[in-house]
């Protein structure tokens, strides 16, 4: 499965209260690419994503997902795991497949095998409320990508997470992404976290929220946790948060 | 176990024979109040026709909660699913909490017959309110981020209705139903006041009017408390299936 590409032309947003969430947004995504969206909290990068999921009308300007946006290639990861409590951890991956009418059989091999890969292979018959706060978003993780996705849109999706937690879910989306090569859209306020998991970083203004700055990242393709330390990624992360720091002024 | 089931066991045990003392120490005629002995007494040598009592309330209880437990489920669904059908019905959900029982309890009997159809019937329009209020609340109150999940993968407003919003309301359902459980028993009693059958089938509504009238205050009370022990099992009943049905959900269970 490969990526799709999104391209944002003069998307507009206004809630119905009045408060333009995004104003003129034009971006353009390649397939396959990994997009990092970073920016203060509140500057409409939620809105942002679940315009481009389709959860949401933009007020004005068009998006365009792929040659046509086929609903079922496109997978969100909340802020949060939001698993339903009354499910195995197998039967909450498998959820996107039964709701698309998969057999019982096929599904449930598509979600261990998922589950599997995030390190969730013994835990199948847990249930939420038996996994620690990790655990629970590689659930969610590993449900959105049982339909093998063209693109994935992650809202701040381990931000909730301790730091080596978190560390441990960025290496595994990255080794995900290596080896599905869908295209990633994740959204974060941590510069180190989009230096170590994005090919390019876009920094938006806050409220009405723009785009202020474009960084593509050069780092080698794989990476692992030793790269943090490295000067190049030092390096990486600096110019970015000077980005962030001028588009806040 | 001694720990939790001790101290109100003691109360009481001290309390009833409080009771008992003053009772004969004052020399109370049984019509004002009986002795907690001679209730005693008349639970154990009443046993026959007070059992034959009970399961007569119990069945009109259980159609009664029964029916207000699916009933209320179905109705909370069905204004769940729209806000058109919301607005225009669900105002007239309150009747149900609203209406006074005593009134219409003669009419009930006219239209269903006296005896266990308009017993069973009153306790229902005692006890659905809660359960779909309740329900309702839960049905409304679902995670957006989870409806969000539902809609993106193009799921049926059915499926979202069977497989999202329905079970993640039933912690509140369970609310709905454990209140409803001891208003349907206390529905039932009231009802076999005013329309219970009479003769070998009754229950012990019907009982407890009928022994007042006679002067056996220890049959009432003995009534009374089969009527409090029938509302307390089916509490007891529901608090089971909701720690049965919710096990999954916490983390390893404390009280």
């Amino acid at each position: 499965m490969t990526g799709c590409s999104v391209k944002l032309e003069g998307v507009r947003h206004v809630f119905p209260n009045g408060v333009i969430a995004l104003a003129a947004m034009d971006l353009e995504v390649a397939a396959g690419e990994f997009l990092a969206i970073l920016g203060p909290s509140g500057c409409g990068k939620s809105t942002l994503l679940r315009i481009v999921a389709g959860l949401e009308r933009p007020s004005a300007g068009r998006v365009v997902v792929g040659e046509n946006r086929t609903k079922h290639g496109v997978a969100y990861v909340f802020q949060d795991a939001h698993l339903l409590p009354w499910r195995t951890v197998l039967n909450n991956a498998a959820l996107p497949l039964e709701l698309q009418g998969v057999e019982r059989a096929r599904r449930n091999e598509v979600a261990a095998e998922v589950l599997a890969k995030v390190g969730l292979g013994d835990a199948l018959d847990r249930y939420p409320a038996q996994l620690s706060g990790g655990m629970r978003m590689r659930v969610s993780l590993a449900r959105a990508m049982v339909t093998e996705p063209a693109l994935l849109l992650l809202d701040e999706p381990f931000a909730a997470l301790d730091e080596i937690t978190r560390q441990r879910l960025d290496e595994q989306l990255r080794e995900l992404w290596r080896a599905r090569g869908m295209t990633v859209i994740f959204v974060t306020h941590s510069t180190g976290e989009a230096v170590f998991l994005a090919e390019r970083a876009v920094v938006m203004s806050p409220r009405p929220g723009r785009i202020v700055a474009d960084h593509r990242i050069s780092l080698p393709a794989a990476r692992t946790g030793e790269l943090r330390a490295t000067a190049e990624f030092a390096q990486q992360t600096r110019s970015i948060y000077e980005a962030l720091d001028r588009g806040a002024a | 176990m001694i720990k939790r089931v001790g101290p109100p066991l003691a109360v009481l045990v001290v309390g009833l024979a409080l009771v008992e003392l003053y009772v004969r120490a004052r020399g109370t005629p049984i019509y004002l109040v009986p002795r907690p002995s001679q209730v005693l007494d008349t639970l154990i040598a009443e046993r026959g026709y007070l059992a034959s009592a009970l399961w007569t309330t119990a069945k009109a209880g259980l159609i009664g909660f029964a029916l207000s437990a699916l009933l209320g489920m179905a109705i909370a669904v069905g204004l769940a699913s729209s806000v058109w059908v919301r607005r225009a019905f669900a105002p007239y959900t309150i009747f149900f909490q609203t209406v006074p029982i005593i009134a219409i309890a003669p009419m009930l009997s006219i239209w269903l017959s006296p005896g266990l159809k308009a017993v069973a019937a009153c306790a229902f329009i005692v006890s659905v309110f809660p359960v779909i209020a309740n329900t309702l609340a839960g049905l409304l109150a679902t995670d957006a981020a989870l409806l969000d999940l539902f809609r993106l993968y193009g799921a049926s407003r059915t499926a979202t209705m069977f497989r999202l919003r329905l079970p993640a309301a039933l912690p509140s359902v369970f609310t709905g139903l454990q209140v409803a459980a001891g208003l349907a028993v206390i529905g039932t009693v009231v009802a076999e006041f005013l329309v219970g059958e009479l003769g070998e089938e009754q229950g012990l509504g019907v009982v407890i009017v009928s022994a007042s009238h006679n002067g056996h205050s220890d049959r009432v009370f003995a009534a009374v408390l089969l009527a409090s022990a029938l509302g307390l099992a089916m509490l007891g009943a529901v608090g089971f299936a909701r720690r049965a049905v919710l096990a999954n959900w916490h983390a390893p269970a404390r009280e």
